[in-house]
């Protein structure tokens, strides 16, 4: 009986837990609501299964108690029944992976027309590349790494010399712009993740990664690393700040462009190739 | 009397003689250390493994305290960021390999296999005993690395390059690693001789009558775990030994060019994505390695404790092989945002959904069969059925992170702590629990004590299910994992230190209590209440042994014959409820079952 | 007796509870194959080093398409030591073709045979790293490098591992008189099959350097 009644608790209670606990997420902020919706569904059809498997246990417990008079069932299998469950239960995996899959399909699928911006992890923290006035994020490759030039650009490359370079934590996003991010790691793996955005992918060393959303909120929100990535892992924060356009333009022009970075430094002869090449196009 | 042909045991159902065995050259301790150190009797193996196991798993367990603590209790035990990284990754190699696989293939498996099956030992008890030596050699190498300069490796129990062999991350320009995947190499070497006999002994050892069908679920949950272990386990020493090679010899198998704190290191042109394949290929069929010898063992618990067959006995069969088989599809679902190409996403999160349907035939059969039983709550009881409820409930929250999509926002956040720690390290460990609780009789002769074994229930299971319930929740807030400052960000709609602190003293209380069972396990096997002969009235061939505990030989002068599966619970018309597998037909002449 | 001839589909689809499937059963004698318990041990240990390889090779085969790849040179050596192994193969055959015809004289004799081959085998092999390293291509240049360092010393390991194996074998028909014909047939015979193996293995891995 104890045990009947401690089964039921615990069922309904972890039922109880997830409809009035407070701990919930936090208010989406970009266009990601199918993942949400996904979520909600699967917690729908696995909390019903779990309700059921439950309660039923509970009243096998409470109805088949041992009794030394009594005798169990002698059913060594029930075709029909294991087939009808086994039915159901593919409806119900059916029923949770094909809006899954749908979801997956818009993630991978960059839109066209997504602005492209970069993400560089390294131990531990973010800088941010936008493509400046040309549009193109000019190439890389990490053995220009050096001082200067910190996010490795190929000096020959014309598409790199306007590129704005934010060497900092924070990255300034304009609201409702699709965003393509390109991730890049320099060490080891990180992963760029903000959690009301949803979205998340690792940043590989030697290769190029990707995501995209839309930001549809304006606001600060805090951006984790969530691939573990040596002893300053949690300590590798940022912000993300989702701006109306005035606040978004006033932002970029105070950022400086790989050009000008140089330039200040007094190193301008290191792009010389590519600034040749650009006055050529 | 020689039955060669079906009509002479239909005529006559009378006993079929004991098939006659080929001499055996069964091994003789000739002194105390051959007796109890270099033994190859698989039973004291048995318990050498697990007792070496339980070890190791308690510098798990007190790790996951000091974790505990740092989360909730910041200061109160000062450690570093590297020393917390040192306990996430110590804790949890140990805890999936070095406690959960060595416990239920090294130690269940060289204890129940030959006496399930009817042999008087594994087939090859020499190679047996290095197993469990070499096993006893890895454990030490992993030791070691604790006392080395730098410490153990910090890498995370996945070990992924380019941060597990380079200076960011603790033990990663030192010994650390090194020993860690050497002690790996070497597991996998003793595991696969170990593997050998659990294998060869199932297939080909079994006694008279006893054909795949009527064995015990047990014993195919360890076969199938350990023909998975047999594919699964190369990878890991492969990828092992790769790295090994990249960090001592400055190959670039896995390192792509990098710039660590702005030094450029001459690795070149490797990916760190292979390793995620490879680690992974071993990891997810890892997982159930650990769960199929817990599915075949609960279900054995279930059965006996309900008095009922367990239902579906074929489809549990074909749910365990067909679950094995596909848990070598379904690797990448680790690596959904690894960064891989996308499109993998979709096959992978179709295999994954699918392994969801056997898996989920074996909790119905579970659950069926308690179902019109006689149920007996005695303590394998509860655990069993506490088992049901925290495995379906990490089974339920697995399709949340093999849908791919919902995986997005909740990878490497505090959901998939909670759910693997719910499905691969508390319902298997309640299973263990539960099968010391049943088996001990036959390995002591004694009970455990009845009292002490009930609060020894409540608290694990309450405690562990209070430990990882609310945990979910944390990860649906984006609470990110291996995170040595959980702090209050922004992003959260509710403070998160309590609940923290919460979990954190649930899961004190429930390590503490392990202790209570030790004790329970030191005092009965002295004082407890003896058990006498099949105590709980069990059909399968272990429990008839002729001595118990058993002695060398399992079976004294004659190996038993099997005449029916090892589920006769409650046979219409028979006078007991249960009847052994190794009653002969005329023994029961009026059960149903028996007659045509 | 013919019960154990029944296909694995067909044995795991019994109703073992079945009255007429019980009869059946009870004659069952315990055995999922008819063979020994050695050979099937030997066979579960080729699949493990095969898998293991086939791994090696996955890796290889995706390293192999990057441009940083480098074909390392095959010493005029390896040849020569890849002979040596047809040519332990081929004794192997002769081996097993006295023991079946009870001339364990010889079957020992040529047994020593192996042994010299295949220390010469493996001092071949030292002395093509030899030849390697002192031509510059280190362990840690191009990938090829790595791998064939790799897969040249597991593969020694392996002869090494069926060195003590042969050292039981030789052992086993030590001497004539107390030969135990059956034990010395088996173990002569896993024996020859582990050689097998080996060359298989040697041939693939050789194989595979050479034309990639
Ligand atoms: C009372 C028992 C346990 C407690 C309190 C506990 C607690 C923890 C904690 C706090 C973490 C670190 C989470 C993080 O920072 O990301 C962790 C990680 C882990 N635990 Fe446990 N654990 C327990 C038992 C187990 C068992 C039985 C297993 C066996 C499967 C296990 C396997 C793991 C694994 C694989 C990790 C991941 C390690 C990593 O991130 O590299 N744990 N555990
Ligand atoms: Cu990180
Ligand atoms: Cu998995």
């Amino acid at each position: 009986m104890i045990v009947a009644v401690l089964v039921v608790l615990v069922t309904l209670g972890s039922v109880a837990f997830h409809m009035w606990s407070p701990w919930w997420w936090s208010e989406i902020a970009s266009n990601w609501v199918g993942m949400d919706d996904t979520i909600i569904l699967t917690f729908w059809i696995t909390g019903a299964v779990f309700v059921a498997i439950g309660l039923f246990m509970a009243y096998c417990i409470w109805k088949y108690k041992y009794n030394k008079d009594k005798r169990a069932d002698y059913e060594p299998e029930n075709s029909k029944l294991e087939w009808a469950l086994t039915i159901i239960t593919t409806i119900g995996v059916i029923a949770l992976l094909a809006p899954g899959l749908i979801v997956w399909k818009n993630f991978v699928t960059v839109p066209k027309g997504a602005y492209e911006i970069e993400v560089v992890g390294q131990q531990w923290y973010w800088m941010y590349r936008l493509p400046g006035k040309d549009g193109v994020l000019g190439t890389t490759d990490i053995k220009n790494i050096n001082d200067d030039n910190p996010f490795g650009l190929n000096t020959d490359d014309p598409h790199s010399v306007d590129d704005i370079l934010i060497d900092a934590d924070d990255l300034h996003i304009l609201k409702d712009q699709t965003l393509k991010l390109n991730l890049r790691a320099l060490d080891v793996l990180h992963d760029f993740y903000v959690p009301q955005f949803r979205a998340k992918m690792d940043m590989v060393p030697g290769m190029i990664t990707y995501y995209w959303f839309t930001p549809i909120k304006t606001g600060t929100f805090e951006i984790l690393c969530a691939e573990y990535c040596g002893t300053g892992h949690y300590s590798m924060l940022g912000y993300v700040i989702v701006d109306e356009e005035e606040d978004y333009n006033e932002w970029l022009s105070e950022q400086m462009t790989f050009e000008e970075t140089l330039a200040s430094n007094g190193k301008s002869d290191l792009i010389k190739i590519a600034l040749n090449k650009k006055n050529d196009l | 009397m020689a039955a060669d042909s079906y009509d002479d045991v239909a005529k006559n159902k009378d006993s079929i003689p004991s098939l006659e065995v080929p001499p055996q050259d069964l091994y003789h301790a000739k002194s105390w250390w051959t007796k109890y150190i270099f033994c190859q009797d698989a039973k004291v193996i048995g318990i050498q493994y697990a007792l070496t196991a339980v070890a190791i798993g308690m510098v798990g367990l007190v790790s996951s305290w000091l974790m505990r603590m740092q989360i909730a209790f910041p200061g109160v035990i000062p450690m570093e960021a590297g020393a917390y990284y040192q306990l996430v990754t110590m804790h949890g190699m140990i805890m999936v390999v070095y406690l959960l696989t060595a416990l239920f293939l090294g130690g269940f498996g060289n204890f129940l296999i030959p006496l399930m099956v009817g042999a008087r030992d594994m087939v090859f008890p020499y190679v047996n005993m290095v197993s469990f030596w070499v096993f006893f050699l890895a454990v030490i190498i992993l030791a070691a690395s604790y006392f080395v300069p730098g410490g153990p490796t910090g890498a995370g129990w996945t070990l992924y390059p380019p941060q597990a062999i380079t200076s960011g991350t603790p033990g990663g320009d030192g010994l650390g690693i090194v020993l860690m995947l050497v002690s790996l190499a070497v597991f996998v070497i003793g595991f696969t001789m170990g593997g050998l006999n659990y294998v060869i002994t199932i297939l080909q050892a079994r006694t008279r009558g006893m054909t795949l069908m009527r064995l015990p679920l047990t014993v195919w949950g360890i076969f199938t775990a350990t023909v998975l272990a047999l594919f699964a386990f190369p990878a890991l020493f492969v990828a092992g030994i790769m790295m090994t090679l990249d960090n001592m010899l400055g190959t670039s198998f896995f390192m792509p060019a990098i710039v660590e704190f702005g030094e450029r290191l001459t690795y070149d042109g490797g990916s760190p994505i292979l390793f995620q394949h490879l680690f992974w290929f071993f990891g997810h069929p890892e997982v159930y390695i650990v769960a199929l010898p817990a599915f075949g063992i609960v279900s054995d618990l279930i059965s006996v404790h309900a008095r009922k067959n367990i239902f579906g006995y074929r489809m549990m069969v074909w749910a365990i092989v067909v679950i094995g088989a596909l848990s070598f599809i379904v690797w990448a679902h680790h690596m959904y945002v690894a960064g891989m190409n996308p499109w993998f996403g979709f096959f992978f999160a179709t295999t994954t959904l699918i392994i969801a349907v056997p898996t989920a035939i074996k909790v119905y059969n579970w659950v069926l069969t308690l179902w019109r039983g006689n149920i007996k709550l005695t303590i394998p009881m509860l655990f069993a059925i506490a088992f049901i409820i925290t495995f379906v409930n990490g089974g339920l929250t697995g399709l949340f992170l093999g849908n791919v999509a919902v995986d997005v926002p909740l990878s490497d956040t505090y959901f998939v702590v909670a759910h693997f720690h719910m499905v691969m390290g508390i319902a298997p460990v309640l299973v263990i629990l539960g099968s010391i609780y049943h088996w001990f009789p036959l390995i002591t002769g004694r009970f455990l004590n009845e009292r002490l074994g009930r609060i020894h229930f409540w608290v694990t299971f309450i405690g562990s299910y209070s430990i990882y319930f609310p945990m979910h929740y944390l990860g649906f807030m984006g609470v990110t994992r291996r995170y040595f400052e959980v702090f209050e960000g922004d992003n959260f709609t509710y403070s998160i230190i309590g609940i923290n602190q919460f979990i954190t003293v649930a899961a004190l209380i429930t390590g503490a209590v392990q202790f209570l069972f030790f004790y329970n396990i030191i005092v009965s096997s002295k004082f407890g209440k003896k058990a006498g002969k099949n105590p709980w009235k069990a059909c399968s061939l272990e429990w008839q042994t002729p001595d118990v505990p058993p002695t060398h030989g399992n079976f004294g002068k004659e190996l038993p014959v099997v005449y029916r599966w090892a589920y006769d619970y409650s046979v219409p018309g028979a006078d007991k409820d249960y009847i052994t597998q190794d009653t002969p037909p005329s023994a029961v002449a009026n059960a149903k079952a028996e007659q045509t | 007796m013919s019960k154990n001839k029944e296909s694995i589909i067909n044995q795991l689809t019994q109703k073992p509870w079945e009255p007429a499937q019980v009869k059946v059963d009870n004659l069952h004698e315990g055995k999922t194959f008819n063979l020994h318990v050695g050979k099937l041990g030997l066979r579960y240990l080729m699949v493990v080093s095969t898998i293991m390889f086939c791994l090696f090779i996955v890796t290889y085969a995706d390293r192999m398409v990057y441009d940083d790849w480098v074909r390392m040179p095959e010493p005029f050596l390896l040849w020569i030591n890849t002979l040596i192994l047809v040519i332990s193969s081929f004794v192997f055959i002769r081996i097993q073709l006295a023991s079946k015809k009870n001339n364990f004289e010889k079957a020992r004799r040529e047994l020593f045979f192996i042994g010299f081959l295949a220390v010469l085998f493996l001092i071949g092999q030292l002395l093509v790293w030899q030849d390697l390293v002192q031509a510059g291509y280190y362990v840690s240049g191009s990938p090829a490098n790595g791998y064939f360092y790799v897969f040249t010393t597991l593969h020694g390991f392996h002869l090494l591992g069926g060195l003590i194996y042969w050292a039981m074998t030789i052992n086993k028909v030590w001497k004539l008189e107390n030969i135990v014909i059956r034990k010395a047939k088996h173990t002569i015979e896993l024996c020859a099959i582990y050689w097998h193996f080996l060359l298989a293995v040697w041939i693939v891995l050789f194989g595979l350097m050479l034309f990639s």
